[in-house]
């Protein structure tokens, strides 16, 4: 440990949620057991628990994420917080000084938690570094960097279906170059001793230095999927690809669209996950996507308790700390 | 530091759920209530409400709660990574229950056990069954049925321990510390 993380509070317990980087099997795992502990609470009467009644949760969406914005704020009310969904285009703020203005305008109206979308990468750790003592922040995905919340509720989602990490085998299929998604998930996955992590995707939709993040790189689908456990498909995104990385979405489709018929080739249980929003045609048909492996809507369920667990250990661990 | 000494050992626990199992019968027939349902208090109040639930031979099986989630202290002392999920396997509408905790002393636990109980829907009665009733309550709340009542000072601790065997243990300490016995 060279330097302390930003991450961790004074005591070692999460204060902010930036990425994946830095915490280890333990941390994770109670983020996925508090996580476990919330889902009772959906099957009750009063699907809401008192614990963050009399916080305010601000949801900052510079980007625009409607199902992560709304999970996020379903997180917050059902542990009884008060929301304020705040979104700021980016062509509407010049950065650095307007960003801090905007954050000290919302400390004063006494904010608690910051939940943070932006395109640029880094985001959400500048503001986690200039935000008030007291106030948390998560990160809702920040440019090409990081989006530790979806990676966490994919590991809630793998292993409420597959138990231990030790001994799976996942293969993350597409658009690695410009996944935040996907960078989250496989130090996630590394962390929690999964035995094989492959990535699947076209050369020029893979970052240079792919084999650093300790993967097996595939170029092939079907020799990629092979015998795998998990298959995770990820979205196209075409809003950040400059010039020519892809010939055409049908071609893509041809080489590495996911279809019932090359699911043959991973293990007959398997399960297929996808973040969202799904082009069908483009990523996988639809067959496979409402398929009887395809555990697609539940990621999104399982996605509510995964946040409520982040926003209440950090909001928790603030007595805590002093 | 805590010195702890064992207060009750196992088989004078077991005379005192009896005792309790009796004295919940008469109540409850009192009470006309034929059909009652059984929640325990994470953890030492599900370990109770086990031998309470058998020897009444309630038909439902018994509910727990793990009231962590609905703590007044949860800004102070943060989120507990044990928190076992509640489960109540029937529908509290319009039932008559019976409320298990090991020990009652500030009553902010049942309190909370309470307000969880009514995010479930809405009983017909609650009556609080403990096996130890001591001083320093902070709530009005009281208990039905009690097994105990041993005289301890506020900087006494009587804690429940088990689930086998079960063990009642007093220690003395100055500030309270790791006190669960509220």
């Amino acid at each position: 440990m060279h330097k302390p993380n930003v991450q961790l509070s004074e005591k070692g317990k999460l204060k902010h949620f930036l990425t994946i980087d830095g915490f280890n099997r333990t941390l994770l795992t109670e983020i996925l057991d508090t996580a476990e502990s919330f889902t009772g609470v959906f099957e009750r009467t009063v699907k809401k628990i008192p614990l963050l009644r009399g916080k305010v949760i601000c949801n900052l969406f510079f980007e625009n994420s409607t199902r992560t914005q709304t999970t996020f704020e379903v997180a917050a009310k059902r542990l009884s917080a008060d929301v304020l969904n705040l979104n700021i285009s980016t062509s509407a703020t010049a950065k650095g000084e307007t960003l801090l203005d905007t954050l000290r305008n919302l400390e004063a109206m006494h904010v608690d938690m910051f939940v943070v979308r932006h395109a640029d990468s880094g985001a959400a750790h500048f503001i986690a570094r200039h935000a008030a003592p007291h106030v948390s922040v998560i990160n809702a995905g920040d440019g090409r960097h990081a989006h530790p919340t979806q990676a966490m509720l994919d590991m809630f989602t793998i292993r409420r279906h597959k138990g231990e990490f030790t001994g799976l085998r996942v293969a993350i299929v597409g658009d690695i170059l410009h996944s935040r998604v996907a960078r989250s998930q496989i130090l996630a996955l590394n962390t929690l001793g999964t035995s094989e992590v492959r990535v699947i995707a076209p050369r020029t939709l893979l970052p240079a230095a792919c084999r650093t993040l300790g993967v097996h790189v595939y170029h092939d689908l079907e020799r990629g999927i092979r015998e795998v456990d998990v298959v995770i498909m990820l979205r196209l995104q075409k809003e950040r690809m400059q010039g020519a990385l892809l010939p055409s979405e049908h071609e893509y489709f041809q080489l590495y669209g996911l279809t019932e018929d090359r699911l043959q080739a991973a293990k007959k249980d398997a399960i297929v996950m996808h973040p969202g929003p799904i082009k069908r045609g483009v990523e996988m048909d639809s067959l496979t996507a409402d398929g009887p492996r395809s555990v697609i809507l539940q990621q999104v369920s399982f996605g509510i308790a995964v946040r409520m667990a982040v926003m209440s250990m950090a909001l928790g661990s603030q007595g805590v700390a002093r | 530091m805590s010195d702890n000494k064992v207060y009750l050992k196992a088989e004078a626990i077991g005379g005192l759920i009896d005792e309790m199992t009796q004295a919940l019968k008469s109540r409850l027939e009192l009470l006309q209530i034929s059909n009652p349902v059984m929640i325990g208090v994470h953890a030492g109040g599900v370990w109770l409400a086990q031998r309470l639930h058998d020897r009444l031979q309630i038909a439902e099986p018994l509910g727990s709660l793990d009231i962590s989630f609905y703590r007044d202290d949860f800004t102070r002392i943060g989120m507990n990574p044990q928190v076992k999920p509640s489960q109540i396997p029937f529908s509290v509408d319009d039932r008559h229950i019976v409320l298990v905790d090991d020990v009652l002393q500030t009553g902010r636990t049942i309190r909370a056990a309470m307000n969880e109980i009514f995010d479930y829907g809405r009983p017909a009665s609650i009556l609080l069954a403990t096996l130890v009733e001591r001083s320093g309550r902070e709530l009005p709340i009281q208990p039905g049925v009690v097994g105990i009542r041993p005289p301890l000072n506020l900087e006494q601790h009587i804690t429940l321990t088990g689930p086998e065997p079960l063990e009642l243990v007093i220690g003395e300490s100055k500030q309270n510390a790791g006190d669960n016995s509220d």
